[in-house]
């Protein structure tokens, strides 16, 4: 069940210059959320801020009825969300969209870029729970980009590409030689971030026949099926993102 | 008690809160939030006979106070909409209003045909407005003739309630009202999104697909509000008043330029319960105002 929440900002950390961490109290909706699932905050008090920002779950806890998000500042939207103090008041309305699927022991890769590792926490925990092997690889433009690395650690093998060679391997997300090596035999990739690391990630599953899912990031302007902006092209016909979506193997998309 | 019931040519409204069509899809995606049964009316997302894909993406741009889109009427065509949504939505406690688009006139008067015949759909809004579509839409909807000419012909074939849905996009609007109510229309609604633009400097790109599209939420309000008093003193028949409402005196505004009822639309979007706490804060209005019946606010405006 979709609900709309007045929550309140339990912390807001600022992790480096242009990323922060919003976590919010009072949620009733935490058990219905799903890794890949999504919601649609309200920002206030700004004058051209007019619609909701949609963000993929960071984490949840179902005790203490928070939820938390992770949201790269980009634009006037996401860096007016970041001035947000303690005990502020944040109306959002959630879960939205489908999740990923879970597979049972299996390998599988996720590689998250930007803002696009946001879904890989609750990911990589529900994996682990089902007794998957997991790798995760993450790409930055320098370290400072390349976050959760800790977290990602208590579920599985972590890899990164840094394009500064600041740390990992130097150069882009799908140059990293995880991709060449002679143990690439994942049964499921997972993906989120920039659409062309996406559609490089994307074309290498193909190309080794992988199964591979993808959450999108398209424009929204309501989040819950009813405007139809968020369309994707798929090959059954144009699909709403925010519904069908975010998650999509990337077999039905036209890429 | 006040009584917020209000008529519109045969159509009982329980009260004048409406939700426009293309922004409330076809009302069950909102049960998650309130009672659609609530509302006076739904308007669901324009049909049209055949299957449409809509325009590709990018379809939405926001801008300041309001957003523009191009989503060019993607539905999956009547015969899916009698199949497929139609039972599920027949039942609602209240008036489900059909949508009809057309890019000829014989299209327009087929899809009325078959709306005909669903007896849960006691009236239809004739979009002769729509901005985003390349044939038909908006060009019957911007010059008198061709706006009389569909008119006429689904009236030939309807003989419930027919409500025309006028575009911002001309020079006199009230002149189309007079139009279309000589052929025959018993309401008319208004407005339809206004045609704009955006580009990314940047990049030097258009942000739509189609490079133009309609313009909608609080930056169309004033205009919108204009038109429909200008409307309202120049016909005889009701009329549905919408554009940029998002508030409860938004909506009482319209009603006093002239509106028998509203449409709520892009503010859907951002609280989807906003229809509800509309129709609660026009209860709170009549009360403090000491106005029994929502009818002795249309056309109240004093000058
Ligand atoms: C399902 C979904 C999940 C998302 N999850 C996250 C997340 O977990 N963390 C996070 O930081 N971001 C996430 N995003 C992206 C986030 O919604 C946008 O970054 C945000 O809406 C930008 O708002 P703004 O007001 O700061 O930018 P604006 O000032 O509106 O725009 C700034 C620039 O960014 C571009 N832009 C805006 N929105 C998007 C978008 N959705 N995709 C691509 N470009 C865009 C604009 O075209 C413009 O050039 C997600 C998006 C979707 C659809
Ligand atoms: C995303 C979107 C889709 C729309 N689709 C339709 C449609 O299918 N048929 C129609 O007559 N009007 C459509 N409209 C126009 C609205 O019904 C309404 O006339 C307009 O948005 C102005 O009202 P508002 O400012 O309250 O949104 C659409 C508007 C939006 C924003
Ligand atoms: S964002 Fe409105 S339908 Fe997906």
């Amino acid at each position: 069940m979709k609900r709309i929440e007045d929550l309140t900002v339990k912390n807001l950390r600022w992790l480096n210059t242009n990323s922060y961490v919003l976590e919010l109290s009072g949620s009733e909706a935490t058990r219905d959320i799903r890794p890949g699932n999504f919601a649609e905050i309200r920002i206030d008090n700004h004058p051209d801020v007019f619609l909701r920002r949609p963000f993929s779950y960071l984490d949840y806890n179902k005790d203490e009825k928070t939820v938390s998000f992770f949201v790269k500042a980009i634009g006037k939207g996401t860096h007016k969300l970041g001035t947000l103090k303690k005990g502020e008041t944040v109306n959002i309305i959630h879960p939205l969209g489908n999740s990923f699927s879970i597979p049972e022991n299996k390998k599988v890769l996720i590689t998250g870029g930007g803002s696009g590792i946001a879904p890989f926490i609750m990911l990589g925990r529900e994996l682990k729970e089902k007794g998957n092997e997991i790798h995760i690889l993450t790409g930055g433009r320098t370290s400072e980009d390349i976050l959760f690395t800790d977290e990602f650690r208590k579920y599985g093998e972590v890899f990164c590409t840094t394009e500064d060679g600041s740390l990992g391997e130097k150069g882009l997300l799908t140059q990293h030689s995880i991709f060449s090596g002679k143990a690439f035999d994942y049964d499921l990739i997972y993906t989120c971030g920039p659409d062309g690391m996406m559609k490089a990630v994307a074309s290498i599953a193909k190309e080794r026949s992988i199964d591979c899912e993808a959450s999108l990031e398209n424009l929204m302007a309501c989040g819950f099926g009813v405007c139809l902006c968020c369309i994707q092209e798929t090959t059954e016909g144009n699909k709403c993102v925010c519904t069908e979506g975010p998650v999509f193997n990337i077999n039905e998309l036209k890429w | 008690m006040v009584d917020l019931s209000t008529k519109i040519h045969e159509l009982e409204l329980k009260n004048p809160v409406c939700t426009a069509s293309g922004t409330f899809g076809y009302g069950e995606e909102f049960a998650d939030f309130f009672d659609p049964g609530l509302l006076g009316s739904i308007f669901i997302k324009g049909l049209t006979l055949k299957n449409r894909a809509g325009n590709p993406y990018p379809r939405m741009s926001e801008t300041a106070s309001g957003m523009l889109n191009a989503v060019g009427l993607q539905n999956k065509g009547i015969d899916h909409f009698i199949e497929n949504i139609y039972p599920r939505i027949k039942e609602f406690d209240t008036h489900i209003i059909a949508n009809v688009n057309g890019s000829t006139v014989e299209e327009y008067v087929e899809l009325t045909e078959r709306i005909n015949e669903l007896d849960h759909i006691p009236a239809i809004e004739l979009n002769i407005s729509c901005p985003n579509v390349k044939e038909g839409g908006m060009a019957f909807g911007v010059s008198c003739p061709s706006a009389v000419a569909v008119t006429e012909a689904v009236r030939e074939v309807y003989d419930k309630t027919l409500i025309v849905k006028l575009s911002p996009n001309v020079t006199d609007i009230a002149e189309m009202a007079l139009a279309v109510e000589g052929a025959g229309a018993d309401s008319i609604s208004l407005v339809n999104t206004f045609l704009g633009m955006a580009i990314d400097a940047e990049t030097r790109k258009p942000l739509l697909s189609t490079i133009t599209g309609g313009l909608s939420g609080p930056s169309i309000k004033p205009i919108a509000l204009r038109m429909v008093w200008q409307v309202y003193k120049a016909v005889n028949i009701p009329v549905f008043g919408m554009g940029g409402i998002m508030n409860a005196t938004d909506a009482i505004e319209f009603l006093l330029a002239g509106s028998s009822a509203v449409q709520v639309g892009t503010a859907c979007f951002i609280d989807p319960q906003i229809p509800i706490k509309i129709i609660q804060g026009i209860e709170d209005y009549m009360e403090r105002h000491g106005v029994k019946e929502v009818r002795e606010l249309v056309g109240g405006l004093i000058d």
